[in-house]
């Protein structure tokens, strides 16, 4: 179904008028795929851990929490090794091999915990290795005017995949008696088809060979001297700072819409469907009015989530507001913020440079989801809430001032 | 390669690929252990016996029981989670072909008695010596707070008065004497005295207590540090627990027991890691499951002093639990 509509375009080859370029329908395509695969996974892996192999709580909070901190490093080294061989394609295609096989280590660990933390690790490693090149590969593939809604594409196809991963791995359990090899074994399948649609669809950006040392280390350390691009990576981590995680959203939304927990997982669900129905117009909006302005306006919903939190108001249509918000929140801030890192970015060091952004706003906000439990546990709820309140309004103050002054210059573009 | 090519090379290996997919898929449907045949009639009622959860190849999942004499008696019940005690007996197991569970209450017979569902995977499960109130942990996915860690929650249903504990989170908890508040509390594991007290594990802050509760007064608190999955003894004495090596989860347990009256700990002989939540046959003997590959296990028991050495004693089985006189 996906490869043809894949082919039509790749046909053709020309960017006329408004299409979205076939490179970035094919390295959607490769996402959706990818997605379903792996949401696939991790919605039974705790069930898989539990059930299938009996390890307790604490092996299984081990096993699960195993770092963001490795998958950082390995997406700066990543993303500066696809520059330096001008090869973003197969950096991006290692990252998607390595969790397809990683599908097939989950068998083949049986019930070793070093050994199924490890298959784990390799599969976030490569979902850390890939996700820069891929970005960078859009922003070499779509001209700079249309960015956003580009992006704003990629990232709809990207949560389709996530949305319907579950369902096939709930229907793959039905349909062959609760195994879960029959899972990872399907799982598998589907990484390898991802694989393939980016080997045989996507095309790589093999730009002239720049001059060596322009893709040194020396360079690489030289994109933080550059005014618009330090601003932006300052913005965007002040800003990574205000987000607490969804964890902690959700949770407390279920706590002030006295929420039944069987109802839990829906919340996700909410999100998901929010922010895929608002990646491509507000992707568009940022294209037409400046991404900075949709950026912050994202961040400016995220923080109305924690204001509405700190509330008393429950019922439905707190649920509701709550939740259209923080999908407007991630429809307006993930892509867009790649749509404008792209162009302040030279070619030659576009994929270090992203990776650079997305590892700054990841370690960030894994700064920031440690001290709002702090906060909880020396305060309250309601307190910690109303402290992340007051954080999101100071950084998003901050990094408007940062953010909006680069803003008539892109404007003009 | 042109397009046309590209596209065929690529709807041609994605149908293998999904050929193969769907292939397993089937396979794997026909491969349990067939329909749930009326087994024969189990006494799961109190004597002297022990109930558990068989993993042998042609009745997986069934529950059984065995006698003094080992001889073993299987039924047509299925459960993933299973524990008797005062002649009810809990049963944790998939409730229809989606990947949701319930909790059944069955009788000493394994008749159903009533089923509740649950929210999220079920992994221990408990009867009051009296065989009224039930108690149960489940991992909540979806609602891991900080970067991934994990969530479970206990509940209790009492029989009797129908009266429910939705999750010892709302209860009342002091550490270390002071009263304490924290967002990412866990609990696991609970081992009741009677229909009112119990013991479980609460976990907070990186470290796993033992805490004693109690169930009117909805409040637990805290009595020693490094004690998972609790296993109090029929006299009420001591607990058999596994404790963290070094207290660091990642290098295995120890099987061991607490003295509740001096606090003194004593590591059993079994040396290999045991991540199972154990159960007493009378005052002297720690019973325990050890896996054997992914889905086999054994019951393994091993005196409740330090001495002697684990022997099996019930081969392709697990979740035992005594039912005592």
């Amino acid at each position: 179904v996906y490869l043809a509509s894949v082919d039509r375009p790749a046909a053709g080859r020309t960017r006329t008028g408004g299409r979205i370029a076939a490179n970035v329908l094919a390295l959607g395509t490769v996402s959706l795929v990818t997605d379903v695969s792996s949401e696939m996974v991790s919605a039974i892996l705790p069930l898989y851990l539990v059930v299938g192999l009996r390890l307790g709580p604490a092996v299984y909070g081990l096993v699960d929490g195993v770092y963001t901190g490795a998958t950082a490093l390995l997406r700066l080294v990543g993303g500066y090794v696809a520059d330096r061989v001008r090869r973003r394609k197969l950096i991006a295609g290692l990252g998607y091999g390595m969790s397809a096989v990683a599908k097939a280590g989950l068998l083949a660990a049986g019930t070793s915990v070093p050994a199924l933390a490890a298959v784990i690790v390799a599969d976030r490693a490569g979902k850390g290795l890939r996700t820069a090149p891929r970005d960078a590969l859009i922003t070499l593939s779509t001209p700079p005017g249309r960015l956003g809604r580009a992006f704003g594409v990629h990232r709809a196809m990207d949560s389709a995949g996530a949305f319907a991963g579950p369902l096939v791995a709930v229907a793959v359990l039905a349909a062959s008696g609760q195994a879960f090899d029959a899972v990872f074994v399907v799982s598998g399948c589907v990484a390898a088809i991802g694989v393939l649609v980016l080997i045989l669809f996507v095309r790589d950006h093999r730009s002239p060979a720049p001059a060596a040392a322009r893709v040194g280390p020396r360079a690489a350390a030289g994109l933080l001297r550059h005014g618009g691009v330090r601003m932006l990576l300052l913005g965007a981590t002040l800003l990574g700072l205000a987000t607490i995680g969804d964890g902690f959203v959700y949770l407390l939304l279920s706590r002030r819409a006295d929420l039944a927990t069987g109802w839990f997982p829906l919340l996700a669900v909410g999100t998901s469907l929010a922010y895929l129905v608002l990646a491509v117009p507000l992707g568009a909006l940022a294209d037409r009015i400046g991404r900075p302005k949709v950026f912050l306006g994202g961040y400016a919903a995220l923080l109305t989530v924690y204001l509405l939190l700190g509330t008393a108001w429950g019922g439905l249509p707190a649920l509701v507001t709550v939740l259209i918000l923080y999908g407007v929140f991630y429809a307006a801030t993930d892509g867009v913020l790649m749509a404008l890192a792209g162009p302040l970015l030279p070619a030659e060091l576009r994929t270090t440079g992203l990776a650079l952004i997305q590892t700054g706003q990841a370690l960030a906000y894994l700064v920031s989801s440690v001290l709002f439990g702090l906060a909880w546990q020396w305060w309250n709820v309601t307190g910690a809430i109303r402290a992340a309140a007051v954080a999101a309004a100071l950084t998003l103050t901050v990094s408007a001032v940062v953010l909006l002054r680069r803003a008539p210059a892109e404007d003009a573009r | 390669m042109t397009p046309r090519h590209r596209a065929l090379l690529a709807g041609a290996v994605s149908a293998l690929l999904i050929a193969v997919a769907v292939g397993y898929v089937v396979v794997a449907g026909h491969r349990g252990p067939g329909p749930a045949a009326a087994g024969p009639v189990v006494d799961a009622g109190p004597g002297d016996r022990i109930l558990f959860r068989s993993t042998a190849p042609g009745s997986y999942g069934r529950v059984g029981v065995v006698d003094r004499s080992s001889a073993r008696t299987v039924s047509g019940v299925d459960c993933d989670r299973v524990y008797g005690a005062g002649g009810t007996v809990i049963c944790l197991r998939p409730d229809g072909p989606l990947a949701t569970y319930q909790l059944a209450v069955l009788d000493a017979r394994l008749a159903v008695r009533d089923t509740y569902p649950l929210v999220g995977v079920p992994n221990r499960a408990r009867v009051s010596p009296s065989g009224h109130v039930l108690a149960w942990t489940v991992f909540v996915t979806g609602d891991s707070y900080n970067g991934g860690r994990f969530s479970t929650r206990v509940g209790m249903l009492d029989t009797v008065t129908g009266q429910t504990v939705d999750t010892l989170e709302d209860f009342t908890v002091t550490r270390d004497g002071r009263r304490y508040r924290a967002a990412d509390l866990n609990f696991w594991g609970v081992t009741f005295a009677d229909d009112d007290h119990f013991y479980a594990t609460m976990s907070t802050a990186g470290r796993r207590y033992l805490v004693a509760g109690d169930v009117a007064a909805r409040t637990v608190r805290t009595l020693a540090d490094n004690v998972e999955c609790p296993s109090l003894s029929p006299d009420h004495r001591r607990i058999a627990f596994k404790a963290a090596i070094g207290g660091d989860p990642a290098r295995g347990w120890r099987l061991s027991v607490l003295d509740l009256a001096t606090m003194t700990r004593i590591p059993l002989a079994e040396t290999r890691s045991v991540d199972d939540q154990a159960a007493w046959s009378g005052d002297g003997t720690v019973l325990y499951a050890l896996r054997r590959g992914t889905r086999a296990a054994d019951v393994w028991s091993v005196p409740a002093d330090g001495t002697g050495t684990p022997a099996i004693l019930i081969p392709d089985a697990e979740s035992p639990a005594a039912l005592r006189g």
